[in-house]
């Protein structure tokens, strides 16, 4: 799967794709690969604010919970609420129908401090190398 | 052994096999020790019940058990499965985490007795073929008879063209199945696990990784060393009574234990199902309504087979009866659960053929 161009990336494999200050947060392809299954999403309601780097869902596979970093600061517009009934989404389509949140973003600029999907690419490869070390 | 084979479909696939066709699990990394007679005849089974729990006197040739090893205060050095190879002849097979500390163990509480200790854990690689439809899979590498061999006994026999191989018929899974042990060469494993593939994908059978391993054992209420038994955790609490002959004569443990049966458990172990949303995982605590802290989850996941998220904790046995509301703690949130009947799974067992 590739990593789309206009999304940015943490080193903790979410994804924000922003549009002006409206932002919608995921993770990353390589993530739900690492998970496996998902079959728990938790979610934050709309309305809560995101603070960078500090947890605001977690996501849960068969075998292990996963905790997820907010990729930049804001307040939640909308969570995916399909997500509950069909967590496996993230599996499926992690970079589209499996979205976790829109949020509308504290600050846009802070998505310059993050990964393009280059840089993202050639940190994977990285890991990848590590795993098999 | 990885936590799954991406080539499989991952661990809900290969937990699915597993429960409706068959799995294929290398168990290589288990422990095998052999306990024999040195001079007199007799000598290891008077070792053998010294450091287990089981009658091992009540095995015939080519019979298996559960039992486990014990302190002296009546908690797990390992849980093992005791073959009976020969007249006075044993094979304790031994979890992979604990191997160094249980070999140990046994040469050291087994040094006044007539008896020959080996350590054949480099010796075999295990493999574990598991599910409804393993006998048919095996049926078709093997001569043995497996239709005489009945769960929890073994016989020998040819696999893949090695002669006489050990097939037993054990598993970790709560499924029908094998668990045979080859020679440990990496030539000889890897040719039978490609032959075992290779002859299961009629059955669709899946490599099954440790991931699958532990939902189906779970499921099935199987012990997990250092989670439902550990060195603080004796054989009344974890619910294993009827692997425990007290009555069988003195073994390492037995004292303790009656001490303990007389003051009765301060907790036990239960199951668990989720009612509100959320998983209890490995660690996570039991609460009372009050939000009292009663307890702890050993294991907890979600259960490919039931679809529901399922545990063992240990709970104060007033806290164990089925239909108790219990609370388990998740990410600083109080979530509802309910004590529930144990095994979650238990396998429908097909009627004698007439």
């Amino acid at each position: 799967m590739s990593y789309p161009a206009q999304f940015r990336y943490t080193k903790d494999h979410e994804w924000i794709e922003a549009k002006g200050d409206i932002a919608t947060i995921g993770i990353t392809d390589y993530a739900q690969h690492e998970l496996g299954d998902v079959v728990f999403v938790e979610l934050p309601a709309a309305g809560s604010s995101l603070t960078t780097g500090k947890t605001f869902s977690s996501v849960e596979s068969v075998k292990a919970v996963s905790e997820i970093y907010a990729p930049a600061s804001g307040r939640v517009m909308e969570a995916n609420a399909t997500l509950q009934i069909k967590p496996e989404s993230i599996n499926s389509d992690p970079h589209g129908a499996g979205w976790l949140v829109k949020v509308k973003l504290a600050d846009p600029s802070e998505l310059n401090g993050l990964m393009d999907a280059a840089a993202y690419e050639a940190y994977i490869e990285e890991k990848k190398k590590e795993a098999s070390a | 052994m990885p936590v799954e084979y991406p080539s499989s479909g991952g661990l809900m696939a290969e937990h699915r096999a597993v429960r409706k066709g068959v799995g294929l699990f290398d168990v290589s990394h288990m422990g095998d020790i052999r306990m024999h007679t040195a001079q007199r005849l007799g000598g290891a089974l008077e070792a053998v019940q010294h450091i287990t729990m089981n009658d091992a006197s009540k095995l015939a040739i080519g019979q298996a058990q559960y039992s486990a090893m014990l302190y002296p205060k009546g908690t797990f050095v390992d849980d093992v499965i005791v073959h009976r190879l020969g007249q006075d002849d044993y094979l304790l097979v031994i979890n992979a985490g604990t191997r160094e500390k249980d070999i140990d163990w046994v040469r050291k509480n087994t040094g006044s007795f007539d008896c020959a200790v080996e350590d054949l854990s480099d010796s075999y690689t295990q493999l574990a073929i598991q599910g409804p439809r393993a006998v048919e899979l095996l049926k078709k590498l093997t001569d043995a008879n497996l239709d005489a061999v009945k769960t929890y006994w073994f016989t020998h026999g040819t696999v893949c063209g090695l002669k006489n191989t050990l097939i037993a018929r054990t598993g970790y899974t709560g499924e029908d199945g094998f668990e045979i042990y080859v020679r440990s060469d990496v030539a000889t494993s890897e040719s039978v696990w490609n032959e075992v593939v290779d002859a299961g994908k009629e059955f669709g059978i899946a490599p099954c990784g440790l991931g699958a391993r532990n939902t189906l054992r779970l499921e099935s209420k199987m012990a997990l060393y250092e989670h439902e038994i550990s060195d603080n955790i004796n054989v009344w609490e974890a619910g294993l009574d009827r692997y425990c002959k007290i009555e069988k004569g003195e073994f390492i443990g037995r004292a303790e234990l009656e001490k303990a049966r007389a003051r009765g458990n301060s907790r036990t172990l239960i199951g668990l199902e989720m009612v509100d949303r959320g998983i209890a995982r490995d660690g996570y605590r039991c609460l009372n309504e009050n939000g009292d802290a009663i307890g702890y989850v050993t294991s907890g996941s979600p259960s490919p087979t039931l679809g529901k998220n399922i545990a063992l904790a240990y709970v104060p046995p007033a806290m164990s009866a089925i239909g108790t509301p219990m609370y388990i703690e998740i990410r600083s949130q109080k979530c509802k659960a309910q004590v529930v009947a144990t095994p979650f799974y238990k396998r429908i067992r097909k009627a004698i053929a007439s």
